[in-house]
């Protein structure tokens, strides 16, 4: 294969725009738990599950992990991008954080429904 | 004055060095270009790129006591002692203080650096209003010495894929254009998660400019202006 210098392709906007979106859910995210906290008349173990217990928390939180997912893969996809100058080796490390980040996913999920 | 300037010839040297240097100055010596001249009257192997000695053809940038900056307009008196001088970071050295600037210009040109309109040519000029003239203030004058693209962390890391604050901001200097036509193919050539966002808003490039410019303004425009095209 010739080796050429390749560039254009076209994702930069959507991921730039997505890292934004989700850095503000994780605000308003951070401003929900906090007052959560605050609100709670005596921070104990009941509290604590009732909280937990509510769909307003457990959707926010499933919204929150969501988004920190996709942020992070944006940030460490573009780590790689400026220190890891091997592509074969780039993609490699991109399926592994993919895979990691996907199983967080699913692993928050699991704690948000799970017994 | 004190001088530690660094020192490379490939034809001889098998390593870069630092050499310290001790001149007596004249009292016409106001900037620190003039104070490399005087040095390199004593020292005639010493080589640095100058031209228009006033801050109008961007030759004589250098690393200044850790700063990009021109030496033509850099006074004397606001310099430390030892005054330490190095070559633009992260250029390949060709000797002393000259650098390659292949990369950099050819990530200039990768904009279409010119006015392009495919409209009948006018009697006279293509005209603009004052108000649309208004918006290459702060572009115009842009004169590529390359102060603000070899302090660009991002540019060090991708100079053969990320455009750098230099070519970005000539790039929205041509977006900015009311006489240009070309704004759509000038987004599509920069919408790349190298060629434009790999500028992380760290500012260096407004810290060092010499003219003063802010390259990161200009880039913030751009990819406002990405935005508004898919929204
Ligand atoms: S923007 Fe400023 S620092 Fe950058 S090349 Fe132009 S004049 Fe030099
Ligand atoms: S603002 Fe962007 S272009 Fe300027 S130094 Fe930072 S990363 Fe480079
Ligand atoms: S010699 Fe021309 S800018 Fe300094």
């Amino acid at each position: 294969m010739v080796n050429r210098e390749v560039v254009g392709a076209h994702y930069g906007l959507r991921d730039w725009l997505l890292q934004r979106i989700t850095a503000v859910i994780m605000v308003f995210y951070t401003l929900i738990l906090l007052s959560a906290l605050y609100a709670m008349p005596t921070f104990d173990y009941m509290n604590w599950k009732a909280l937990w217990q509510s769909s307003v928390m457990r959707y926010s939180s499933f919204l929150f992990v969501l988004a920190l997912a996709f942020h992070a893969w944006i940030g460490v996809r573009n780590i790689f991008m400026d220190y890891i100058k091997v592509a074969s080796l780039r993609l490699v490390l991109y399926v592994v954080v993919i895979l990691a980040l996907c199983s967080y996913f699913a692993w928050a999920v699991q704690i948000l429904w799970g017994r | 004055m004190r001088f530690q300037i660094y020192r490379f010839n490939p034809d001889q040297d098998s390593a870069p060095h630092m050499q310290e240097y001790d001149i007596a100055l004249e009292p016409t010596d106001r900037m620190l270009l003039d104070a490399l001249m005087r040095i390199k009257t004593v020292d005639d192997t010493f080589s640095f790129r100058r031209s228009c000695r006033e801050g109008v053809c961007g030759s004589d940038a250098m690393n200044i006591n850790g700063k990009n900056g021109l030496a033509c307009i850099t006074p004397l008196a606001d310099v430390q002692e030892p005054v330490v001088i190095r070559p633009l970071p992260g250029m390949p050295v060709i000797r002393d203080l000259i650098v390659d600037m292949s990369q950099f210009f050819k990530q200039y040109h990768s904009v279409t650096p010119y006015v392009i309109n495919d409209t009948p040519r006018p009697d006279g000029e293509r005209l603009q209003s004052p108000e649309d003239r208004e918006e290459l203030n702060g572009l115009y004058e842009c004169i590529l010495c390359a102060c603000c693209s070899t302090a660009c962390p991002s540019f060090w890391w991708n100079p053969d894929k990320f455009v750098g604050p230099a070519g970005l901001l000539q790039a929205y200097r041509f977006i900015a254009d009311t006489r240009d036509h070309a704004t759509n193919d000038r987004l599509d050539n920069l919408e790349d998660p190298y060629r434009l966002f790999r500028c992380h808003s760290i500012m260096n490039c407004v810290d060092v400019c010499p003219k003063n410019l802010n390259p990161t303004k200009a880039i913030g425009k751009i990819k406002g202006l990405m935005l508004k095209r898919v929204l």
